[in-house]
């Protein structure tokens, strides 16, 4: 490439409206594709940071989701029995048995929910540590008292400390509001297990067993000893982190097909109006691509100079589609997990990943839509161009 | 002994809607090495076509053009881009300069083409903007210029790379008296001074009578040379 940057650079930067325009419907579209990227990924963030690497949960094969799962009360003694369970100083296990139901509630703004609410066990504090208490007090082992995620709190009205939800046939009191700094469980209720399994006339069935590991590298040889049982067959051990990582591929992997989609379709546009740009930009100046023939430039500098001319607009237009959409950092929203079937609330997440993947998305527009003018202008006649003024 | 530019036999036609143009008949002329040539003739006679020819822009339909004793109608075209930029100096009607880049980097251009560094390249501009008089208005766009300004500017680049053959198309055929007249004291002295051979299509006598030889064209045929 023999032609100055700064020929390229100053043509780009004297240009008028239409460029103007162009740089606008890029920034859209990669706003649009940023935002969608950045939603998977806050999705994936929330629910991978839900889990632990030292906690194991045990579902039951055939089910796809915790509430659909079922572990009776033989299978969580035998549960119990498993090696490298961690203990607490008073010698108890640390496990959880947690029945998980849906309820639903109404939405700031009205429109009902699903809300996920959980049963948890007297060792929980240990189990999950990073359940902080924000207001109120824990629940009391025995009462039908909740505690609610924060998120929950920030968008049900019928959520709030002190107030009371119906169900099961009871009324329910929130006496505390807790937090996990915006993993899944923000968006959970949670209370005494054997109360709400009574109430749900679940006997001792629980959906759920998680469990601490003594040592997270004792994994494999806890899952040996887990399989080797054979009344554990129909059941199955996987690190808490890992299966709330499974559970948001399906919504962050449904939202980026989607999302990508769409932006495709959107980019058509986009990238015409690149084309069009570029196309006019090639008229103008075709004395100009006359002159720089004689000069002895040849074609492919031409070709080069048009089509980095063209990526400067596509460049620039994605540029400030990232800038505004890693605004949406702050903006927190909620979606329904299909993989829970309940209300999950998550911000949007901007990694560098996402960016490079954005840049490269308004670079192919750039690319795709200054290709054609810049044959065009590269297959100029000479002569032909001269006579052009 | 034959001259720097030779011409021999040389037909140009151009087709359109399968139909032919013939624009030059069987033209053969031989300018020497230094000479200052004018061509004159009506408007379509043919003047810029035979310009292009010589400069390697456009080739003949049938003919030779022998340059410096290369015959240029045979050269792929990235060999004639190239042949183009270090034999070649050329003079446009209407400048023809960049208007996004500075007097300074539209004569830098040519020599961007070649090895020369940053160094080398400054030291080339300079002199060519000193010899057109310029070196004052290095940073000005073309448009904070005047046309005779703009145009020296354009010599300037013709120039800087020290070319054998300059080749202007009507150069002086959109300025005012005083500039034209400028311009053309600049041509002469280019070519006695630096020993330019130049090739001056011009439908203007006082201009023509600047050259040592003036050739006429008239409907393609090249029909008669004052000396
Ligand atoms: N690309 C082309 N296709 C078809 N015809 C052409 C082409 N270029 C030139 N011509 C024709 O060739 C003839 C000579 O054109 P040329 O430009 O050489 O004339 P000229 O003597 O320079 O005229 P002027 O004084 O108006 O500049 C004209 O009739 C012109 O229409
Ligand atoms: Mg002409």
């Amino acid at each position: 490439m023999k032609i100055p940057l700064k020929y390229i650079m100053r043509n780009f930067m004297t240009r008028k409206l239409t460029t103007f325009i162009t740089i606008a419907g890029i920034a859209l579209v990669v706003f649009v594709f940023t935002a969608v990227l950045m939603m998977a990924f806050g999705i994936q963030k929330t629910l991978v940071s839900t889990g632990s690497d030292d906690n194991v949960m045990i579902t039951r094969k055939a089910a796809n989701s915790e509430i659909s799962s079922i572990i009776g009360p033989d299978i969580q003694n035998i549960i119990r029995t498993l090696p490298h369970i961690a203990t607490e100083s008073n010698g108890n296990l640390i496990i959880s048995n947690e029945p998980v139901v849906i309820i639903n509630l109404v939405k700031n703004g009205g429109g009902v929910s699903n809300v996920t609410v959980r049963g948890v066990s007297p060792e929980i504090d240990k189990l999950r540590p990073q359940v902080k208490l924000i207001e109120g007090r824990m629940f009391n082992w025995g009462l039908r008292e909740l505690i609610v995620g924060d998120a929950i709190a920030k968008r049900f009205p019928g959520a709030q400390l002190g107030s009371y939800i119906k169900f099961a046939g009871g009324d329910w009191k929130i006496v505390g509001i807790f937090t996990t700094n915006g993993s899944g469980f923000d968006s959970e209720i949670w209370g005494d297990a054997v109360q709400l399994q009574s109430a749900f006339n679940r006997v001792s069935t629980v959906s759920t067993v998680t469990l601490k590991l003594d040592n997270p590298e004792n994994y494999d040889s806890f899952r040996k000893a887990f399989i080797a049982d054979r009344r554990l067959q129909q059941y199955e051990p996987i690190i808490e982190k890992k299966y709330f990582a499974q559970q948001s591929e399906m919504l962050s992997t449904f939202i980026r097909v989607l999302g990508i989609f769409i932006t495709l379709i959107f980019s058509i546009g986009a990238t015409i109006g690149a084309t069009i740009t570029m196309y006019s930009a090639v008229a103008n100046r075709t004395v100009e691509i006359g002159t720089l023939r004689s000069l002895g430039f040849n074609r492919i500098s031409i070709l080069a100079a048009f089509l980095i001319e063209s990526l400067f607009i596509t460049i620039a237009g994605g540029a400030v589609g990232i800038f505004l959409a890693s605004f949406l950092q702050f903006f927190s929203i909620s979606t329904l997990n299909f993989s829970s079937f309940s209300e999950l609330a998550f911000s949007f997440a901007l990694s560098p990943t996402i960016i490079v993947w954005s840049l490269i998305f308004a670079i192919a527009m750039g690319f795709i839509g200054g290709f054609l003018p810049s044959i065009r202008a590269a297959r100029m006649n000479i002569v032909t161009a001269l006579r052009a003024g | 002994m034959s001259g720097i530019i030779q011409v021999k036999n040389v037909s140009k036609s151009y087709w359109r809607d399968s139909i032919e143009t013939s624009v030059l008949h069987d033209i053969s002329l031989d300018i020497k090495e230094g000479e200052f040539t004018a061509l004159m003739g009506p408007s379509g006679s043919g003047k810029t076509t035979l310009l292009n020819l010589i400069s390697g822009i456009d080739k003949p339909s049938k003919g030779e053009i022998i340059i410096n004793g290369a015959d240029i109608s045979k050269l792929s075209e990235s060999a004639l881009a190239k042949w183009r930029s270090t034999n070649i100096g050329f003079v446009f009607q209407f400048y023809n300069l960049i208007p996004v880049l500075t007097a300074f980097e539209n004569v830098e251009l040519p020599i961007l083409l070649t090895k020369l560094s940053k160094a080398e390249r400054k030291q080339h501009v300079e002199t060519a903007l000193n010899i057109v008089g310029l070196n004052d208005r290095m940073d000005h766009y073309p448009k904070q210029l005047s046309g005779g300004q703009e145009q020296r500017v354009a010599i300037a680049r013709a120039i800087v790379t020290d070319p054998v053959i300059l080749v202007a198309d009507e150069p002086t055929g959109d300025l005012d008296k005083h500039s034209a007249d400028e311009i053309l004291l600049l041509m002469e002295r280019l070519n006695k001074e630096f020993n330019k051979t130049i090739v001056m299509v011009t439908h203007d006598p006082h201009a023509a009578s600047k050259a040592h030889v003036i050739r006429h064209l008239e409907k393609g045929d090249l029909i008669q040379e004052t000396v």
